[in-house]
């Protein structure tokens, strides 16, 4: 083997330096992390992992196969509940950052991938709306014609056109979704879990703080 | 100690880096342990509850369930009053592109799905009736008729259509008046949307597969079949339809401060309605993203501090801490240093 400094050892070592593995897969955490919102965050990447794994049951056997068959019914109500679920919990976790200031220490990165995974996650359900083959499908196209075709989008995007849209339901937003939320994690491991708002806020003594935060810089 | 309120850059600061104790965590089991739970819950509404699935309407049914609309639909298209015939960019240069000061984006973008309704919806499947030689001569005589005789017979027809009833096997009786060729071509077309042809002749182009629904559902949008459909399921924009679905299942509730907008004015009232929302809307996405950088809606969380409830544990220790004499003297318990680690530190 040899061991010069070639590109994919820089690459290798560069990856390592970015995040090595004990941060990349903690076992142990922040003692401050004691509230239940802090489940949200991994309660949305486990909803996008049903949703992940029921769409691909649905594409494998094709836009139609859920109309006329009872197992593929049941995998659209899986898909459609987990869509709820995902936004559901991606809300709360999005709030419950909100109000922890959790952008803080150098986190805006973390903030801002999350931000836009969410607002992503909207055309990828939306486009999954829409796709359904059914009434609910032709008025959620039509009516959503108007806004898009004002802003110009129509021109590229063509809510009537049931292939465009399963492409961009099945492939390309998803794509960029899971890509987000996986900067978005690869961020929140680099800068670990924003500690809380420095005792001083609520008027509690710095020896306190120091010892309790351990939020030195 | 008075409450001190820290800069931001003193708030980064003391953010930045965490050097405290740490508690056992597994993070692949936790995830793994919310991949069962969300599944469960997933499940579970799924046996509960299922999903939708309307079926979808068809140009063939809105010909037998609402003739009289089908056919003034069929006519606003042939004269070019419909919506879609005023509707400019993407589908043509009709006159109700929608813009907002100074931006026209609608009309920057320009035609890309161009449509004739005229050609489109009426002159192409009339043609594709084979035979019938009265039917081509009296869009013959439409065709070649003074742009006054057409609006003359087109606005007299649509009048009548009012007051139309319908006869057995879903057919029009219309008052005798000047339409000119008008009802001969309607009675062709209306026939030609019963038999299920017209869904398919929208369809049909240069190519045996299709997936481009575009023409179709704009002339049925045209129409009342599914706005009735909607309202009776609770989907129109004045019923917060955006974020509603069929039957009462919840539909994309996420929509809601889009959804919102279309409820006031002016966004409710104007014209430009709907390109002021997604500007509204393109503002606020914007501010979301860009939050940490915002003054003011940064320190929103700061100022209604809900981050106390969060971290209430954190907080009480602290206060506890805070409240004991310092080390070495003479207190009961070890002192106000931190809590012994856990865990292993990895962060």
């Amino acid at each position: 083997m040899s061991g010069g400094r070639n590109w994919t050892v820089r690459l290798r070592e560069a990856g390592v330096r970015a995040m090595p593995p004990e941060k990349l897969l903690p076992d142990g955490q922040p003692v401050y992390m004691s509230s239940w919102i802090y489940l949200f965050g991994v309660l949305t990447i486990a909803a996008l992992v049903i949703i992940i794994g029921s769409g691909v049951i649905l594409g494998l056997k094709g836009p139609a196969w859920w109309h006329y068959t009872g197992i593929g019914h049941f995998f659209n109500s899986v898909h459609l509940w987990a869509v709820e679920l995902f936004f559901f919990f991606m809300v709360i976790h999005l709030w419950g950052k909100f109000f922890m200031v959790a952008w803080r220490g150098g986190r805006a990165r973390t903030w801002m991938s999350g931000a836009i995974a969410f607002l992503i996650a909207i055309p990828c359900a939306f486009t999954g709306y829409i796709s359904q083959q059914n009434f609910d499908a032709q008025w959620i196209a039509t009516q959503a014609k108007d806004g898009l075709n004002s802003t110009g989008i129509g021109a590229f995007f063509n809510v009537l056109n049931f292939g465009q849209m399963y492409t961009y339901h099945v492939l390309l937003l998803p794509v960029i979704v899971v890509t987000l939320v996986a900067a978005h994690i690869l961020l929140v491991r680099r800068s670990g879990i924003v500690p809380p708002l420095p005792l001083s806020e609520l008027g509690i003594g710095e020896a306190a703080s120091e010892g309790v935060a351990g939020s030195a810089a | 100690m008075k409450r001190k309120r820290l800069s931001t850059a003193e708030l980064n600061a003391a953010a930045r880096d965490y050097e405290g104790p740490y508690k056992p965590y597994d993070l692949v089991k936790e995830l793994c342990i919310a991949v069962v739970v969300v599944g469960a819950l997933a499940l579970l509404l799924t046996i509960f509850f299922s999903s939708p699935d309307e079926p979808p309407s068809t140009i063939a049914q809105w010909a037998h369930q609402l003739p009289a609309d089908f056919v003034t639909t069929a006519v606003s298209e042939l004269d070019g009053t419909s919506d879609t015939a005023q509707y400019g960019p993407p589908y043509n240069n009709g006159p109700s592109a929608q813009f907002a000061w100074i931006l026209h984006p609608q009309a920057w973008l320009g035609v890309s799905h161009p449509i004739n309704t005229a050609e489109d919806y009426v002159y192409e499947p009339l043609a594709s009736i084979p035979g019938d030689p009265p039917l081509r001569a009296a869009t013959a005589t439409y065709k070649a008729a003074s742009s006054k005789n057409q609006t003359t017979w087109t606005t007299n027809y649509t009048n009548a259509l009012a007051k139309a009833t319908v006869g057995p096997g879903d057919t029009l009786k219309v008052a005798t008046g000047n339409y000119g060729p008008v009802p001969k071509m309607m009675d062709a077309l209306l026939a030609l949307a019963q038999s299920g042809g017209l869904d398919g002749a929208l369809l049909t182009s240069s190519q045996f597969y299709q997936t481009d629904y575009t023409k179709p559902l704009l002339f049925m949008a045209d129409g009342s079949l599914l706005a009735d459909r909607a309202q009776a399921q609770h989907l129109l924009g004045g019923q917060w339809g955006m974020m509603n679905e069929t039957g009462s299942y919840p539909g994309q509730v996420w929509l809601w401060l889009y959804t919102f907008w279309y409820q006031i004015p002016p966004w409710s009232t104007s014209a430009n309605g709907d390109l002021l929302v997604f500007l509204v809307m393109g503002v606020l996405s914007i501010a979301l993203v860009l939050i940490p950088f915002i003054p003011g809606l940064r320190d929103i969380p700061r100022w209604l501090p809900l981050y106390r409830l969060i971290w209430r544990d954190h907080y009480r220790e602290a206060r506890l801490a805070a409240s004991r004499p310092p080390a070495g003297g003479g207190g009961t318990g070890g002192g106000g240093g931190p809590p012994e680690p856990s865990g292993a530190a990895a962060a």
